[in-house]
């Protein structure tokens, strides 16, 4: 049995907040615009399966798995909710497909942060309640010392991150479906307020609402649904340790493992070389740089340089974070993982607009599950 | 439980020992407040409520008439079509007698409570409500008829409660 | 480049805490238990174990948002793939149905199941937790409770099919004597219908006695494939089918009589194991019984039964340990507990054991080879199913 394909992708765009629609409507528009996509299958017969992918604290409900079939398509059928990240519920997607009894399923994955009054106070509730929590503070302090360590082990700069800030900015200026576009001087990043010493108020990426829906066939069904289906050439998710006080605190073990997970399904042994493009989970600026060196597509404390001598701006050899990453397109909660994929997707078939990259043939997605978690996944796909 | 396991982990505690703080414990109270976005159909559902109608939406490719309204017919998977005020009677699908609250106590005068098909919507479209006026629940009947009882105009606010409670139709 | 081929896949061990309303383990603990149990049972390490599926529901219960990361290092997942499925209270037989994917896609050899659920970290009752799983628009504003939608369930079925309170009330009586067996039980208990019928009204027609109670507990199992199984065990349990299946979320527009989501998940499940009369080539079921009702729900939608006749197979013994169909051995939700994801599992475990003869005294006569567990969830909308064979 040879890879599975994507063969279709809707999305709604990611905008600051989405006062005019529910998230039923907003899942019902994404996939509206996949099935079409997938040569116009219609979810009632032709999907084998559909994966959700929520967690229910980010949506207000317990058990949000009840909400999700009727804007899916998928009443009287087989859908499942898969609480983890949206590169966690496309491998699992593969799986179904691998086992030879589905040939088409679709995973969907949405963010809402708008409708969360309190948002930063759900991320504390992910943290251990007996160790963690009762020391209060808004939860991103995680991020501060781990942003301190990374810099002080790696020889990264402060400066880089900046760097790192002023190109997804920039980058999604060309993104229409990003919400934060916009021309970042790396002055700016420096000086704008600290928030969680070092990090700064504008390395941190703004919470954004939108929806993905993602159709994956079989190989022996994908040409029929599209003539450019997009090969899952491999994939990979690792769970790291929920404690913070037994972690590493300096590389993203997760991505390293979860990354070579994927790249051995894949046959790659020289990511660096192999890989046209990437894009990684940059919740904070360091993390692009983080996810960079575990994912191989450089050496350790190299990210920084690379950075700054254009290596992963859309021109240069390496692209990172074409789509503006989180930076240019808003933090959408678990949908972060789908908003990777989707800009693989689109720069694979070519349809990426005025950012549209020349020549690539192989990209990798990557997502991490946010604060608290050490969790991550990591997909390599291919049009050939 | 295997025959050839013969340890059973878990240590039982009583619950008037975690009452009584005889045991260690951690309590933490989250501050999660939502504020949801109606969206379009539950929107239209809430302004008819305020205006003493209750509003269905219909899918032309089906027929069906839809009540809670919804903006997309889940058997065709297309849009609605339009949004139609429907009549505030019904009949009583099921029922049933509550002497339990939301936290598990008891409480003395029991809630009713049924699923209503709505008159004007498609067959076995219900929506939940309570029912009211009525003095002995052993009077209640599978396929009773009745009509919802509204708060006057300037009391309501556009939510479900805006109806009271569905009271026996007085037929004639 | 190929990269996976389809594996057949085998239980070849299980393991489970006890289930109580209260239980001084944290929830990382109690996955622990059952999970070095599992792997003890199967003759393997932690090291072995190259995929975890963890199953649990609601995250309100043991109050941690995104609980699945909580739980993982309790339940082998150190630097593992490692994911949390969540179908509420299908999540329990479901967890087994993931389970079966990693291995079956090829991807994996081996996978360690994980079903846990502390609710009373939900303080001062779970109950309190219930509400949030009601629609915020149409059904919370006028404090609903999660029994009234299973009385409501209950009595349609009940006018439907003209079925009386006494004959709901045998599947609790059998469930809590048959729970008498299990060690691990909360609530076994030897009852009669008069019991049942004078015991305290909470939502009519449901009554307490007809209600399983809230609890904590872990549950789980190890998968492997075959070339893998057959070098540990001789006695391998074959998952033949699984099956999944979701109804629409406007339960207020459905005829709750029947539960077509059963149906359509035992359906898919059926036709991978190649089962076409269920009640012939089933020797055994572990059927989701939270309310005693539900189990004669759930035998009519998993056709083990026709429609409106599972009271009558109940009242004819047939549904007992030395019948023709035994349903529920263990003593199932009503007699063992609830701790709502692991409830499910401990019914895959119980499968197991029977299919092992390993049961004990809970031990279903004749051989049976062909068993099944059946989970049911969210807002009168989920079925999760496992068929496995030895």
């Amino acid at each position: 049995m040879r890879d599975a394909a994507i063969v279709g992708v809707g999305c709604t765009g990611f905008e600051s907040v989405t006062p005019d629609i529910s998230y039923k409507e907003m899942m019902f528009e994404a996939a509206t615009r996949a099935y079409q996509d997938a040569g116009n299958i219609s979810p009632r017969k032709d999907i084998d399966a559909f994966i959700s992918v929520a967690e229910d604290y980010w949506e207000g409900f317990s058990i949000f798995d009840e909400f999700v079939p009727d804007q899916l398509g998928a009443v009287l059928r087989h859908l499942f909710t898969v609480s983890g990240d949206s590169i966690i519920g496309l491998a699992t997607a593969n799986m179904l497909i691998k086992t030879g009894h589905f040939d088409v399923v679709a995973v969907e994955s949405h963010g809402k942060p708008s409708d969360i009054l309190t948002l930063y106070d759900v991320v504390s509730f992910a943290m251990d309640p007996i160790l963690n929590r009762p020391l209060g503070g808004h939860p991103f302090y995680v991020g501060g010392m781990e942003m301190n360590r990374f810099l002080c082990e790696t020889g990264n700069s402060k400066e880089q991150c900046a760097m790192v800030v002023a190109k997804n900015k920039g980058n999604a200026l060309a993104n229409p479906f990003a919400a934060y576009g916009a021309d970042t001087d790396v002055e700016d990043v420096l000086r704008s307020d600290p928030y969680f010493y070092p990090l700064n108020k504008l390395d941190i990426s703004q919470p954004s609402d939108g929806g993905v829906v993602i159709v994956l066939a079989s190989d022996e069904v994908a040409y029929k649904l599209n003539d450019n289906p997009i090969w899952l050439k491999g994939v990979g998710w690792i769970c790291d340790t929920p404690s913070l006080e037994t972690r590493c605190w300096s590389e993203a073990v997760y991505a390293r493992m979860a990354a070579d997970m994927a790249y051995k399904h894949a046959g790659i042994n020289t990511p660096s070389k192999e890989v046209d493009f990437a894009e990684v989970d940059d919740l904070f600026s360091y993390k692009e740089l983080q996810h960079m060196e575990a994912l191989r597509l450089c050496g350790k404390g190299q990210a920084g340089t690379l950075t700054e001598e254009g290596v992963t701006s859309l021109d240069g050899y390496l692209p990172v974070n074409p789509s503006g990453g989180m930076l240019g397109m808003g933090w959408p909660l678990e949908a972060s993982g789908m908003q990777r994929l989707l800009e693989v997707v689109l720069q694979l078939r070519g349809e990426a607009g005025s950012r549209q990259l020349s020549d690539v043939e192989v990209g990798v997605a990557q997502s991490w599950r946010g604060i608290p978690t050490a969790t991550g996944a990591v997909a390599v796909l291919s049009n050939c | 439980m295997s025959e050839k396991i013969k340890r059973f982990p878990g240590e039982q505690l009583k619950g008037a020992d975690i009452r009584e703080g005889r045991i260690p414990s951690v309590k933490h109270r989250p501050n999660v407040k939502y504020l949801w976005s109606t969206g379009v159909a539950m929107s239209r559902f809430l302004e008819g409520l305020k205006k003493g109608k209750i509003v269905a939406s219909a899918c032309r490719k089906c027929g069906r008439i839809m009540v809670p309204p919804r903006a997309f017919c889940e058997q065709c998977f297309k849009p609605a079509d339009e949004y139609v005020p429907i009549k505030d009677t019904g009949t009583i699908n099921t029922y049933s007698v509550s002497y339990v609250a939301g936290d598990a106590s008891r409480i003395k005068e029991p809630i009713l409570v049924a699923v209503i098909d709505i008159d004007g919507a498609s067959e076995g479209m219900g929506i939940l409500h309570l029912l009211g006026e009525i003095d002995d629940w052993k009077q209640i009947k599978f396929g009773m008829r009745v009509k919802a009882v509204w708060k006057r105009p300037e009391e309501r606010t556009g939510s479900i409660t805006d109806i009271k409670y569905f009271a026996p139709l007085k037929e004639g | 480049m190929e990269m996976f081929g389809k594996k057949r896949v085998a239980v070849i061990g299980a393991g489970m805490t006890l289930f109580r309303r209260n239980l001084k383990e944290t929830g990382k603990e109690l996955a622990w238990e059952a999970s070095s149990m599992a792997l003890d049972q199967a003759g393997l390490e932690l090291k072995d174990i190259q995929s975890v599926v963890m199953g649990t529901a609601p995250d309100a219960f043991d109050g941690v948002h995104m609980k699945g990361e909580y739980l993982a290092d309790g339940a082998g997942s150190w630097r593992k793939p490692y994911s949390r499925v969540f179908v509420g209270g299908g999540t329990g037989v479901f967890t087994i149905d993931a389970g079966w994917w990693h291995v079956a896609s090829g991807q994996f050899d081996t996978c360690l199941v994980v079903g846990e659920e502390k609710m009373s970290s939900c303080y001062p009752h779970p109950a309190y937790a219930f509400t949030t799983i009601f629609d915020p628009i149409y059904a919370r504003p006028l404090g609903v409770t999660l029994i009234w939608i299973f009385a409501l369930e209950m009595h349609r079925y009940m006018h439907v099919h003209g079925i009386k309170k006494e004959e709901i009330a045998r599947v609790s009586v059998k469930n809590k004597r048959n729970a008498l067996d299990h060690p691990c039980a909360q609530l076994g208990a030897n009852i009669t219908v008069e019991d049942v019928l004078n015991s305290e009204v909470m939502c009519w027609p449901v009554q307490r006695l007809d209600i399983s109670p809230t609890s904590d507990g872990a549950a789980a199992l190890i998968l492997a494939s075959e070339d893998v199984a057959k070098k540990l065990t001789d006695n391998p349990v074959w998952i033949d089918g699984v099956g999944w299946c979701i109804d629409s979320t406007f339960w207020t527009n459905r005829d709750l009589y029947f539960p077509q989501y059963v149906q359509g998940a035992a359906q898919m499940a059926y036709k991978m194991a190649g089962i076409k009369n269920p009640p012939k080539e089933i020797d055994v079921a572990e059927v989701y019984d939270p309310f005693d009702y539900k189990e004669l729900h759930h035998m009519e939608g998993l056709m083990l039964a026709r429609k409106g006749q599972a009271p009558k197979l109940t009242a004819e013994g047939v549904t007992q340990r030395d019948g023709d169909l035994p349903i529920n051995p263990s003593g199932g939700l009503l007699g063992v507990g609830n701790p709502i994801a692991a409830a499910g599992t401990m019914k895959c475990c119980e499968i197991f054991w029977q299919l092992r003869g390993e049961a004990g005294k809970r031990q279903v006569k004749g051989d049976p080879r062909t068993g099944l567990a059946q989970a049911w969830g969210d807002l009168m909308q989920y079925g999760s199913v496992v068929i496995m064979r030895s």
